[in-house]
């Protein structure tokens, strides 16, 4: 083992009891999971009694389900009994300065080129007055509240709208949809809600950061996105920095509903902690993300970067239920090291002239598993439906793995799907290549990595792809030499 | 500038190269000759230091220093160019972009400022200019969905942007037609300089017309069996390489 193995290690666990230690006193419940602890749950966030009725259901269901095995990935068994399902605000300890954070991490950082006072606030030190980051917020309050946008707390809005989370919240993700979003459902610590009026264009790209608390809803988040008659937003999930963060399952649910004309752009760049070299920790991201465009014309594109993770499992996925509605879905999933990544997406065409686009691109180094499961379904009624995917793979050394599982079903005869597959190595040719032309093997590989996820870049918004270009190469650091 | 001593090298078990001696001034044009296999590429590719080859005896200096202890990118940056009879396809990636990382991963180890983006762009122009190519051609990808000819004019491109001082030409020729062999040969010939030396790898000598080299050598079985001037690619092209291989064979 490292010394920074060794190093992350000995913090993980140092924080691990001390969250013990001092919560017990503060806010968090022993661990495990009974119908009892959901009521304590909901009882806690003085949540209406409909609720509460809600959470109870989809834990009753959680109950009769199984885990899913059919993703190919494997992980040791989750002991869900184990687990503490209420911490809140969920106390880290706070460090006195960057000092006390793992060298590792603070240069993954500086390779990001994080301000100072970010970084403190992703690792956790205690964040001085001089970082004033709720006067940023409270601008970007301001902005939202004149646009008649609503951005808060999902927790927040139970209170404050509780007319719209009760009409959308498991509108598109039923309670009981599969065996994580159920858990969810049942024990949900926080998340977003974000409301987007008719015909409002909203005036910032939205994202969790500026949004205070965003950092620790914990692993169980759930985020509502409506955007109403031609409404129009873009949001950013995740942070691109490795976040500090001992929790082992995270199991989000995302839902968006897009009404007629409506626009949403989500876009996600995960970066969880990935296990050590050896394959030791890392989060479990099972995530369920669904978007409904429900009225005519409507838009919803989901594009991700996925490097982080020891183990993914999200299928980002869309309902075309209006007409002429387009769904999209741009991905790169990166599997370094023991990560392993089941991901894809699913389009479901019900309306008329329905189009959707897959780009899926997964890239594997080390002993990383990286497999592509997407679903086209055109329904009956989905006349002259499109589709068009695309699915490439690219290998890294001769250790890995990429593995596609395209599901396709098309219940008409005036619909076209297309698919297009391919798995290509980073060539040893091609990297003599660019050395010759004496460009350095790790820039040549990051070149050639790049080259290889041009087109789902090219989907997000700027600052995120200078990122996630960052990001990709520090993920694949010493994976070819 | 270049002085090989009794070079020979292997891929897997075979031994291509037996003994190959040469000495290549600055100034000089060198055309290295011979049928297929007879070690012509593989030499090209162990100067340049490709790792599918072991270099089992002899030794390399270039500049006064031992290029074979060089990796491949301290090669290039010393001035060590080959133009690929294959040149390789970097899909996503543009001609521009890797022609400026090329020439700033070159600066940063000369420990010289980038290359500022205008400068790079009036060089490009006016090379692209003198190679009769399309600026377009520049926002495609390195070299995909470029045809035979489109590639080996891409190499010399990426020459003359370069500035070499040992320029190797791997079958350069090949897959060109008359008109576009005339241009690549105008490409090389600007590059002539009393500062520079070129060495041209070559089945035939219709290349010879047009880039005139000062010196032809003959490889055959991993050897070169004879040097002279450019009269002996005449010869050879009246002859064939067959008589070479019986002088060799009974030698």
């Amino acid at each position: 083992m490292s010394s920074e193995t060794a190093m992350l290690e000995a913090y993980s666990k140092r924080e691990y009891k001390h969250g013990f230690v001092t919560d017990i006193d503060a806010d968090t419940i022993p661990p495990g999971l009974s119908e009892d602890v959901v009521r304590l749950i909901s009882l806690k966030k003085g949540e209406p009694e409909w609720l509460l009725e809600w959470r109870l259901k989809a834990f009753r269901h959680w109950q009769s389900m199984e885990e899913p095995t059919w993703p190919h990935v494997s992980y040791p068994e989750i002991k869900y009994g184990d687990m503490i399902y209420y911490s809140a605000p969920k106390q880290k300890p706070l460090l006195d300065s960057l000092d006390q954070v793992d060298p590792k991490l603070l240069e993954t950082y500086e390779k990001l080129g994080i301000p100072i006072e970010e970084q403190k606030a992703l690792a956790g030190v205690a964040v001085d007055a001089v970082f004033d980051s709720v006067s940023i917020a409270t601008t970007y309050k301001k902005t939202l509240e004149d646009a008649g946008v609503i951005f808060c707390p999902f927790s927040e809005a139970v209170h404050s709208h509780p007319e719209l989370i009760r009409k959308y919240l498991g509108s598109v993700v039923p309670a009981g949809d599969n065996y994580f979003a159920a858990l969810n459902s049942a024990v949900f610590s926080d998340g977003s809600f974000c409301y987007i009026p008719e015909g409002v264009r909203c005036p910032l790209e939205l994202s969790t950061y500026f949004r205070i608390n965003a950092q620790n809803t914990g692993q169980f988040e759930r985020t509502l996105i409506v955007a109403e008659k031609g409404a129009y937003v873009s949001y950013l999930e995740g942070c691109t920095a490795p976040k500090r963060d001992e929790n082992q399952l995270h199991a989000a649910v995302v839902e968006l509903v897009a009404a007629e004309d409506a626009q949403i752009k989500y876009s996600t760049v995960q970066n969880w902690y990935p296990g050590d070299e050896d394959g030791k920790g890392g989060i479990y991201n099972f995530v369920t993300k669904r978007g409904a465009c429900r009225g005519d014309r409507s838009k919803i594109s989901w594009t991700q970067v996925e490097t982080g993770s020891a183990i993914t499992w999200k299928y980002p996925s869309v309902i075309l239920q209006g007409d002429d509605s387009v769904g999209e879905f741009y991905s790169v999933a990166v599997t370094a090291n023991h990560q392993q990544a089941d991901t894809g997406t699913k389009m479901i065409h019900l309306g008329k002239n329905t189009k959707s686009t897959i780009i899926s691109k997964g890239i594997s180094a080390g002993v990383g598993q990286n497999s592509y499961r997407g679903l086209v379904k055109i329904q009956k009624n989905a006349t002259n439906a499109r589709n068009f995917s695309q699915c490439d793979s690219l290998l890294i050394g001769d250790k890995c793995g990429a593995h596609t599982f395209p599901y396709i079903e098309v219940r008409n005869t005036s619909s076209q799907v297309e698919h297009e597959a391919s798995t290509s190595k980073v060539g040893e040719d091609q990297i003599y290549y660019c050395r010759q032309r004496g460009i350095p093997t790790e820039d040549a590989v990051n070149m050639i990595v790049n080259g290889f996820c041009k087109e789902v870049y090219q989907e997000l918004p700027m600052e995120f792809a200078v990122e996630a270009r960052k990001l990709l190469s520090i993920s694949l650091e010493g994976s070819v030499g | 500038m270049l002085e090989i001593k009794n070079l020979s090298a292997r891929s897997e078990d075979t031994e291509i190269l037996k003994g190959i001696n040469l000495s290549v001034k600055a100034g000089e044009v060198h055309a290295i000759m011979g049928p297929n296999g007879s070690g012509k590429s593989t030499l090209a590719h162990v100067l340049a230091g490709r790792e599918d080859y072991e270099v089992t005896s002899g030794e390399v200096t270039y500049e006064g220093q031992d290029l074979l202890a060089m990796e491949i990118e301290e090669r290039a940056a010393e001035g060590v160019f080959l133009a690929y009879q294959y040149p390789v396809e970097i899909p996503g990636v543009s001609n521009k972009y890797f022609l400026k990382a090329a020439i700033n991963s070159i600066r940063k180890y000369q420990k010289q400022p980038l290359i500022k983006t205008s400068e790079f762009l009036d060089l490009l122009k006016s090379n692209l200019a003198k190679l009769g190519m399309d600026k377009e051609m520049m926002e495609r990808s390195v070299n995909e969905g470029f045809s035979g000819g489109e590639k080996k004019r891409n190499e010399i491109l990426q020459m003359a942007m370069l500035q070499p001082k040992l320029a190797l030409l791997d079958e350069t020729d090949s897959g060109l037609d008359i008109d576009a062999l005339k241009i690549v040969a105008e490409g090389v010939n600007a590059l002539r300089s009393p500062e520079r030396a070129i060495v041209v790898v070559t089945h035939y000598q219709r290349l010879l017309d047009y880039i005139v080299p000062d010196f032809v050598h003959v490889l055959s079985g991993g050897k070169i069996v004879r040097s002279g001037d450019r009269t002996l690619a005449l010869e050879l092209e009246s002859q064939g390489y067959a008589f070479l291989e019986a002088e060799t064979a009974s030698a």
